[in-house]
């Protein structure tokens, strides 16, 4: 696992995927920053949050597309599973690699704050619950991005579905507004909403259920990989 | 035959929907053996190689290498095993040094790092390239990477799947020259459907069609095989009709057709001989006496597709004769 690692993280900066994914991630991140607390005279972070879930949702699947669809292109996926490791340790590899990359870029955004401490009474509180939050949106999206570049050989393929995949999950909250108040699927679509449960976090309210849902998700998606690779072996 | 077993393979079955890429295949290696997979493409020698390796799953059967299943004990049984696939799993924007390092860590290596992978890299000849990106190299040179990959440590199994495939006359000379070297403390197994390649390195040979094993034997046995039965062609200045007869008559020809390939006076015949008769001897003679010259006499029939078309006829009359054999005890 811990080669594969290695390896991801390599190939990340050999590449302009890796640089491609730090500037857009640290310029544009920057960008919502200064629009959201410093242009807009405030020290609440609610919007800065918001926004970096939905450029997050536009930018993780940058880091995923190639993981799993090239080496099944190129074939070396051949050595990776005649190797001696697990599918679940070359799947892990990729997955820690990937969030890595995306922890990395988050906790050099974050620094940003540093600039209010002048000016304002920072809720340090409620914006480490929002990173923690925001970190661990992020991993479900990479592993749903893992999960879709496993299962094709186009990386642009495995952007663009990982994408809509994301982008789907985070506005199905949307369709509340046109339920009743009292009607079952809208218990339900809060539920399984990103979104609701995120606002949940940027208001200030660190909600056990929330993380407890995103990481069994992010695992539920990391598993559909394992056994996807473990599926193919007998098709 | 070695008493250890390196590789069991017993009823394996590969099906993809209704077509079966596998049926029913079943073989021994033993430790220290050089085994060719001789077949046609798509004949299932790949796919055989790649439940060996673990790649794929097979359909029914099992496969073991070192006496551990490869369901069973995946990680153990990879150990033992370093595979070539038909195409190399190299990574373009790795240098040389970088992937075997990669590899080596991937493998989890306990052996001594920079003297293991330096005697790889000597023996495969990569020492000039070592530090360039794989994507610049010739597929030659991406095919010897392929080949140190499989090296690193030291499998006691090594499964080659067309290991000269793409690679110059040169080229082709020295990675039969590695594969004989290997085979002095390997367990080799190649797949290719080169027959000269399986007469040069291998000392046992089994041959695939269609998902079936349709011949497994000793190299020498299926070179006498071979000879078994011989066609010549032969070209011969003179009077057609006579040479006819007169081949005709010599000592171990079953039959002479005269081709109807004519080249001035000179006329092309296939001689079909007797099983184990040599006619060559006794065709110069004939024409020395009758001052017929012999413009040319070659051995035909022993390309791989021959021999394809004559085993295959063999395994049919076979099952024919066993059937016939069933029906009458039915009776």
């Amino acid at each position: 696992m811990l080669a594969i690692y290695k390896k991801e993280m390599r190939s990340y900066f050999t590449g302009v995927i890796g640089y491609v994914f730090l500037v857009l991630f640290l310029a544009i991140g920057g960008g919502i920053f200064c629009l959201s607390t410093l242009y807009a005279m405030t020290a609440n972070a609610s919007n800065y949050f918001i926004y970096m879930l939905i450029f997050s949702a536009v930018v993780l699947p940058l880091l995923t597309m190639k993981s799993f669809s090239d080496e099944r292109k190129t074939k070396t996926e051949q050595l990776l599973l005649t190797a001696p490791v697990s599918i679940t340790g070359m799947v892990l590899g990729k997955f820690l690699a990937a969030v890595t990359m995306f922890a990395g870029a988050l906790l050099v955004n974050s620094l940003c704050f540093l600039f209010l401490i002048p000016f304002a009474q920072l809720q340090f509180a409620s914006i480490i619950g929002s990173f923690v939050a925001l970190l661990l949106v992020g991993v479900v999206f990479i592993a749903i991005g893992l999960f879709i570049s496993s299962l094709t050989e186009n990386q642009l393929t495995a952007a663009i579905g990982t994408m809509a995949v994301i982008l789907v999950l985070l506005i199905i909250g949307v369709l509340n507004t046109f339920l009743p108040n009292d009607y079952w699927l809208r218990y339900v679509i809060n539920c399984i909403s990103f979104f609701s449960r995120f606002q949940t976090f940027v208001s200030g309210i660190f909600d056990l259920s929330g993380i407890i849902y995103y990481l069994t998700v992010g695992a539920l998606f990391v598993y559909l990989t394992v056994r996807t690779y473990d599926r193919r072996r007998y098709n | 035959m070695p008493s250890i077993k390196m590789v069991k393979v017993e009823n394996l079955v590969k099906r993809y929907g209704q077509n079966y890429a596998l049926n029913d295949v079943s073989f021994e290696i033993g430790e220290g053996e050089v085994v060719g997979l001789l077949g046609p493409n798509g004949a299932g020698k790949s796919t055989t190689m790649n439940i060996l390796t673990g790649y794929l799953s097979s359909t029914s059967g099992r496969a073991s290498v070192g006496g551990i299943d490869i369901l069973e004990d995946p990680i153990e049984a990879k150990r033992l095993i370093g595979f070539l696939p038909e195409q190399p799993p190299v990574y373009g924007d790795m240098t040389v040094e970088e992937y075997l390092d990669f590899v080596f860590d991937l493998k989890g290596c306990t052996l001594d790092r920079t003297s293991h992978l330096e005697g790889i890299i000597a023996s495969v000849k990569l020492g000039d390239v070592r530090r360039r990106l794989i994507a610049n190299l010739s597929k030659g040179y991406k095919q010897r990477v392929g080949i140190a990959q499989a090296l690193v440590g030291d499998p006691k199994l090594i499964v080659f799947d067309e290991p000269t495939v793409g690679l110059d006359p040169k080229q082709i000379l020295e990675v039969r020259n590695l594969i004989r070297t290997l085979s002095k403390n390997h367990t080799v197994i190649l797949s290719t459907h080169i027959l000269a390649e399986v007469q040069a390195v291998c000392e046992r040979v089994i041959i695939i069609n269609q998902g079936k094993i349709i011949a497994d034997e000793k190299t020498q046995e299926l070179t006498r095989t071979i000879e078994e039965g011989y066609h010549y062609q032969v070209k011969i200045c003179g009077p057609q009709r006579d040479v006819l007869a007169a081949l005709s008559k010599l000592h171990g020809v079953k039959n002479v057709v005269a081709t109807g390939e004519r080249d001035a006076d000179s006329y092309a015949y296939v001689i079909e001989t007797l099983k184990g008769a040599d006619v060559r001897k006794a065709v110069f003679s004939l024409c020395q006496t009758k001052s017929w010259p012999i413009l040319g006499l070659c051995p035909t029939g022993t390309d791989l597709e021959s021999i394809f078309i004559r085993l295959v006829d063999k395994s049919n009359g076979a099952d024919d004769a066993s059937d016939t054999k069933q029906k009458r005890r039915a009776h």
